[in-house]
């Protein structure tokens, strides 16, 4: 599915990624781990396109998609969520994901101007995603409430179903239970379960360990911009290397 | 060869205002993030006050420019109290508007007060020194002069002490600073105090040679934003560099090309540079 | 009581009554003087619904807005009185120099991000008015230019009076408006939103960012090259001073009190505003003292602007007293039923 090989970014003259190669498979939960500053959110920045990779390549589907833009690889199927999804909070819940399905569509200005039959179809097309995408995610009851008045987990829930919307094959989650409670933690998860049962792909780094180990079929550990394990949970727990990494990296933290 | 060395001079003088502006503009773009539209209006009510001060106070050259400065590093700390810290979380057009608001404030306000006739200031530096055909205005001296001297003494105060120190630690990295229990607020207060008195004392070196009015300060921060963007948005010696890059572009540009265009040499050359480096000259990266 | 008077406000119907307000106003002018502020305003007007595209809609603050305006009236002045054109061709002309310019100068400038974007216009806008005031073989530098042909009329209309002219002016904010309104429900403008709420998230949603924005950009400029165009045909004269940034500035004030980013806020914005500053004339020259903070205020206090605030009020009492559609409520039920059982379990 998604086919990594040597990819390397270097800023300045720090690798923030160095010579990863992993193969995640299709519809299955891949998670990446790692201490603060391994890289984690770099490898999906390059992944997604956001950033050029200095070296390696990226193949999805196999497709090569190293040197593409970000919305080309969107395109192709790559959905994303942030750690922190900015929305207009102003709006409501449904207003914000209709475009998340724009990508699909070809309407430009002409079309607006004349409100022409295409621009009608693909209006209709992008509301219905967005309520299938919002119905995916358990918060049709919460269509017209503004984003500002959404709970933190239903702000994560949101941003899932935006990056549902596009339509994509594959979905990175960045720090999908970041901030919420154990209870919704669990209901996220249990979401993401319910993406791979619908055909998707998910990656996701986290920190919350409990959840990890519980839902995903592959780790990656990352540390210091280098793989330094891969495997299933049972595997990576076991691992002595990772082990240290996290115990050594709990030790810089406390001095 | 004359010409030439005047023009160098003239150049000098001129990228040190530059310098001065745009240094006070940087260290509140590099610990606060905002580009403080209102900079040049804390520099043309700097100039009135030395005036003020001069004019109607009867005071020295030099115990008006210390007031002025005083009076505007006040100015600085109340505009971050009341606009800039509660925008902090705002989103980022909101603190540029709020800048543009103190910027039409301050300027009708003085317009209210001194009209917005041009005024001549004194100096007690008028004369100038004749060096084998080069003209050095005594001003002009005191510039670059000052200009070193503030300069050096800045750079002192943010390496040799305490409250320096922690200013250099918060523009490095905002959090991390917050967590090793920097008061936020302070640095904050006293980064716009130190930027208020650098545009107060840089508005009352430049003013005699220049005049004195309420629009005096559009230009000038206009070219002080593009310095910082030239020598990197928060970087401090980039903003000496891109003073004097400035200052050197007009000096020379209104001599060689046209003085009637010399005003847009400098963001020409922005719009030049912007375009091929979209990062700036010496940026590591826009954000 | 206030929510009924909002909801009648914001029943579909009552835009129409707001047009035939606008129809009748020159009957209701007590003198023609009025009609003229009134038709000023609403070129003010088209010129902040420009803005409210590339800075409400998409988020980037554009400085040199006002720069696009003056581009637009010194193209129907200068064709007009020195190249002896007329009104409309001139008026076409000015539309497809402010497009094409806005280009040029989002293809540079939309690359940069934020603060940059927002100083590189200011420049921009600050070289406009440096050559409208410089370049005196085109421009006549600071002395302007006279004798700006007016809009041709037809028949018995004749835009060199006051009132063919307010409803002239009428037409192309009402056309502007009905535009904007397009844009705004239509999936473009939901585009331009997303690049507001974040280019990251906009790129990852498949948005090619560059061409978004140059669009929005474009039809800002073109929106100012209008207004400009139709100042110019106005006024009858220009000089440096109409590309003064601080036209910029009033045009943010407009904007951000009548709502950034509503598509009601500039309407409401410059014609209060401009209202307002006619009856305190006293102030003319101080109005600032009040308008400087005010500005300030606003984005502290009341970022959303009148428009703004009044939708998100509605919405709210709208939402509380369960007025939304009745799916909404059954499945709000469903759902605390079982947040009540995970939270049981």
């Amino acid at each position: 599915m998604l086919k990594v090989e040597h990819l390397t970014k270097m800023f300045g003259g720090l690798a923030a990624v160095n010579d990863v190669s992993v193969d995640f498979g299709a519809n299955q939960i891949n998670a990446i781990i790692g201490p603060n500053g391994a890289g984690k959110s770099t490898f999906f920045n390059l992944i997604s396109g956001m950033h050029q990779p200095t070296s390696g390549r990226i193949l999805l589907d196999g497709t090569d998609v190293t040197r593409m833009r970000c919305d080309h690889v969107a395109k192709l199927g790559v959905g994303r969520t942030f750690q922190t999804t900015n929305l207009f909070e102003t709006a409501t819940v449904l207003d914000n994901l209709i475009v998340g399905y724009r990508l699909r569509t070809q309407s430009g200005l002409w079309d607006v101007l004349i409100n022409s039959k295409r621009l009608q179809r693909e209006e209709k097309a992008a509301r219905e995603k967005a309520r299938e995408a919002l119905d995916f995610v358990g918060l049709t009851h919460a269509e017209n409430r503004y984003i500002a008045d959404c709970t933190q987990e239903e702000r994560k829930r949101v941003a899932f179903a935006l990056a549902l919307a596009t339509d994509p094959k594959i979905v990175l989650l960045d720090e999908p239970a970041a901030g919420v409670n154990p209870e919704e933690t669990e209901g996220l998860a249990e979401l993401m379960k319910k993406m791979v049962k619908n055909g998707l792909t998910v990656c996701l780094i986290e920190h919350k360990m409990d959840m990890i180990m519980g839902i995903a079929d592959k780790i990656m550990v990352l540390d210091h911009g280098e793989k330094i394990a891969e495997g299933t949970p049972e595997e990576v727990k076991n691992n002595p290397v990772v082990i240290e990494a996290y115990l050594g990296s709990d030790h810089d933290a406390a001095a | 060869m004359t010409t030439f060395l005047q023009q160098v001079f003239n150049g000098l003088t001129l990228g040190s205002i530059y310098g001065l502006v745009a240094l006070g503009l940087t260290l509140v773009y590099g610990i606060l993030h905002i580009p403080n539209f209102a900079h040049g209006a804390l520099y043309m009510v700097g100039a009135f006050m030395s005036y003020f001060f001069m004019v109607d106070m009867g005071v020295h050259y030099w115990v008006a420019m210390a007031g002025s400065a005083v009076v505007i590093a006040v100015l600085g700390i109340i505009c971050e109290r009341l606009v800039f810290h509660p925008l902090r979380n705002s989103p980022p057009i909101h603190d540029k508007i709020a800048a543009i608001g103190i910027l039409l404030f301050l300027e009708a306000v003085v317009h209210m007060f001194w009209g917005s006739d041009f005024r001549r200031m004194s100096t007690p530096f008028g004369g100038v020194v004749n060096l084998d055909g080069v003209f050095l205005r005594e001003q002009g001296i005191l510039i670059i002069a000052s200009t070193v001297v503030l300069v050096v003494a800045l750079n002192l105060f943010l390496r040799k002490t305490m409250v320096g120190a922690t200013i250099i630690a918060m523009a490095q990295n905002r959090e991390g600073a917050f967590l090793v229990g920097i008061d936020a607020n302070r640095v904050a207060m006293m980064t716009f105090a130190i930027s208020g008195i650098l545009a107060a004392v840089a508005a009352t070196l430049y003013a005699p040679m220049n005049l004195v009015y309420p629009a005096m300060g559009h230009l000038v921060i206009m070219k002080a934003f593009v310095i910082i963007i030239l020598g990197g948005m928060g970087s401090i010696p980039g903003a000496i560099v891109g003073g004097m890059i400035i200052g050197f572009a007009e000096a020379f540009g209104g001599y060689y090309i046209s003085d009637a265009y010399k005003d847009v040499i400098a963001f020409a050359l922005l719009v030049v540079i912007l375009s091929i480096r979209p990062q700036g000259l010496f940026a590591k990266g826009a954000h | 009581m206030m929510f009924k008077l909002g909801a009648l406000l914001m029943h579909p119907a009552s835009k129409y009554v707001l047009l035939a307000l606008a129809l009748v106003f020159p009957a209701l002018a007590s003198n023609e003087y009025q009609v003229y502020v009134m038709a000023t305003a609403f070129i003010w007007a088209i010129a902040v619904y420009g803005f409210n595209v590339i800075t409400g809609f998409c988020g980037q603050l554009n400085l040199a807005h006002g720069g696009f305006f003056a581009i637009g009236a010194y193209t129907v002045a200068l064709l007009t009185s020195d190249a002896g054109w007329n009104f409309w061709p001139a008026f076409v002309a000015a539309l497809l120099l402010t497009a094409v310019l806005g280009l040029l100068v989002g293809a540079v400038s939309l690359r940069l991000k934020e603060h940059y974007f927002a100083i590189f216009t200011l420049c921009v806008g600050f070289i406009i008015y440096l050559l409208l005031d410089k370049w005196e073989e085109l421009t006549h530098g600071a002395l302007g230019v006279r004798n700006i042909a007016a809009p041709d009329g037809f028949g018995l209309v004749n835009f060199r009076e006051t009132m063919p002219l307010y409803y002239l002016v009428l037409f192309f904010l009402v056309f502007i408006i009905w535009f904007t309104s397009r844009i705004q429900k239509s999936l473009v403008g939901r585009t331009f939103v997303a690049i507001r709420n974040g280019d990251e998230l906009a790129e990852s949603l498949g948005i090619n960012l560059m061409k978004t924005k140059i669009v929005a950009f474009v039809i800002s400029t073109t929106y100012a090259g209008l207004a400009g165009a139709l100042y110019a045909g106005m006024i009858r004269f220009v000089g440096p001073e109409d590309g003064n940034v601080l036209h910029t500035f009033n045009m943010i004030m407009y904007m951000l009190v009548g709502g950034i980013g509503t598509l009601f806020g500039p309407l409401v914005g410059t014609v209060g505003i401009v209202w307002i500053t006619q009856s305190l004339q006293f102030l003319e020259e101080y109005r600032m003292i009040i308008f400087g903070p005010l500005l300030v205020v606003l984005v502290i206090f009341f970022p959303l602007g009148v428009c703004g605030s009044f939708l998100t009020w509605m919405h709210r009492k709208a939402q509380a007293l369960g007025l939304g559609p009745k799916k909404v409520q059954t499945e709000s039920k469903v759902k605390t039923s079982s947040q009540e059982a995970s939270n049981n379990a």
